[in-house]
C-alpha cells in the first residue's frame, strides 16, 4: 500500500475509536464521511456493499473498519484500520477497569455495582432494537426472535449456533411464500 | 496490578481465555454478541456473576469502542490482568478479521443473492432473540427492587424506542439507579 496513507488511516479509525459511544454502530455516519467525503478512499456504493458484508460475517460489526482498510491497502491496510479502531479504546477501557476493579471490595463499590446493573440491562435490551433497525427486521424477523429467546428461556443449554442455524433455514425456506 | 479473585478456584489460563473469545468470535453471527460472551463467562465458566456482568456491560457500553470489545477487556482483566485483557480481545477478533476479508473477496457470488439476504435475515433474527433472552435474564438475576425494573424499563424506552442521545441518557439515569441502590443497600453490609 501507499505510505502516505498510513497515517491518514490511523488518524481517521483512531479518532472513531475515541469517538464511537454507546457502541460500533454509532460511529457508521462518521466513518462514511471520513472515507467516502473527506479521503476519497472509497465510493458511496462500494461503503454500503463493504457494510453488507461485514453484517455477513461474524463477530463485531466494527469488521467493517478492517474491510475499509483492505479495500485501501490490503492486509497492511486492514490490520492498520483494525488495530487503530481498537487500541485506543480498548487502552481507555483497560485502566478505566483496572481503577474499578482494584476497589472491588468497598461497599461504595458494591452500591455503585448495584447501581449500574440496571443501566446494563437496559443498554442492552435497547441494543435488540438498534439490531432490528439496522437490519430493517419486520414482524417476521421479531417473531423469530421471539421464539428464540423463548427457546433459550426454557432450555439454556441449547447451543446458540444451532438456533442461529436454524433461524437461517426457516428464513430460507420461507423465500418461495415470499413472491 | 490487582491480585486476582480470592474466590476463583483456579487460575485460568490466558489460552483458555483467549480460546473462548475465540470461539466467540467465530460463531456469533448477526450481532448481539453481549449473550454469547454471557453464556460462555457467566453461565459455562462462573468468571464472574450476573450483577459484576452487567455492571461491567454498562461499563462497556458508556465507554467509548465497540461495546463486546471492552468487554472481553473487563473479563480479561478480571481474570488475569493486562495479558487477560490483550488476549481476549484478540481471541475475539482473529476469525472475524479473517472472515470479513474473505466475505469480501466471495463478494460476487453472494451479492444480492435472495438466499443468502433470506438466511442472513433469519440469522439476524435469532441473535436479536439470544441478546433479548440475556437481558431478561441477567436483568432478573443482577438487579433487585421494583425501582431496577423502573430503570431498565427508562432506559429501554428512551434509548432503545425514542434514540435519545445515549450518553445524555445514561448521565441521568445513572445517578437515580445509584441512589435507589445506596437507598437499599445502606445499613447492610453488602460488600
Amino acid at each position: 500500500m501507499r505510505s502516505d496513507l498510513i497515517l491518514p488511516l490511523i488518524l481517521v479509525f483512531g479518532s472513531l475509536s475515541l469517538s464511537s459511544v454507546g457502541g460500533g454502530s454509532s460511529t457508521l455516519a462518521a466513518m462514511q464521511h471520513q472515507t467516502v467525503d473527506v479521503h476519497n478512499w472509497l465510493t458511496s456504493r462500494e461503503f454500503v456493499e463493504l457494510f453488507a458484508i461485514s453484517r455477513a460475517a461474524p463477530g463485531p460489526g466494527s469488521m467493517l473498519a478492517t474491510l475499509v482498510g483492505w479495500k485501501v491497502g490490503g492486509w497492511a491496510g486492514a490490520a492498520i484500520t483494525t488495530l487503530s479502531l481498537y487500541v485506543p479504546s480498548s487502552i481507555l477501557c483497560f485502566l478505566v477497569a483496572r481503577t474499578w476493579h482494584s476497589y472491588s471490595d468497598r461497599k461504595w463499590h458494591a452500591i455503585l455495582r448495584t447501581g449500574l446493573a440496571p443501566i446494563g440491562t437496559g443498554l442492552a435490551l435497547s441494543a435488540v432494537v438498534a439490531i432490528a433497525r439496522v437490519s430493517g427486521a419486520g414482524i417476521f424477523a421479531w417473531a423469530m426472535a421471539g421464539v428464540a429467546a423463548a427457546i433459550m428461556l426454557i432450555r439454556p443449554n441449547v447451543h446458540p449456533l444451532l438456533l442461529l442455524a436454524g433461524g437461517g433455514v426457516v428464513a430460507m425456506a420461507a423465500v418461495p411464500f415470499q413472491l | 496490578m490487582t491480585a486476582p479473585n480470592t474466590d476463583a478456584p483456579a487460575k485460568i489460563t490466558l489460552r483458555s481465555i483467549y480460546f473462548v473469545f475465540f470461539q466467540i468470535g467465530m460463531f456469533a453471527f448477526g450481532g448481539g454478541l453481549q449473550s454469547w460472551v454471557y453464556r460462555e463467562a457467566v453461565e459455562r465458566r462462573s468468571w464472574v456473576n450476573d450483577r459484576e456482568y452487567v455492571s461491567g456491560l454498562a461499563m462497556s457500553q458508556i465507554l467509548p469502542g465497540t461495546n463486546v470489545g471492552n468487554l472481553s477487556i473487563y473479563l480479561g482483566l478480571r481474570q488475569r490482568g493486562l495479558a487477560g485483557a490483550a488476549v481476549a480481545l484478540a481471541g475475539l477478533i482473529t476469525v472475524p478479521f479473517f472472515a470479513a476479508i474473505l466475505l469480501y473477496l466471495a463478494y460476487d457470488q453472494i451479492a444480492n443473492n435472495r438466499w443468502v439476504d433470506a438466511a442472513l435475515t433469519g440469522v439476524t433474527a435469532v441473535a436479536m432473540g439470544l441478546l433479548l433472552r440475556m437481558g431478561l435474564r441477567s436483568g432478573a438475576k443482577g438487579s433487585e427492587g421494583i425501582g431496577s425494573v423502573v430503570v431498565i424499563a427508562a432506559l429501554f424506552l428512551m434509548v432503545g424506542i425514542l434514540q435519545w442521545p445515549l450518553l445524555l441518557v445514561v448521565a441521568g439515569a445513572t445517578p437515580v439507579s445509584i441512589a435507589l441502590a445506596w437507598l437499599r443497600l445502606r445499613g447492610t453490609d453488602a460488600q
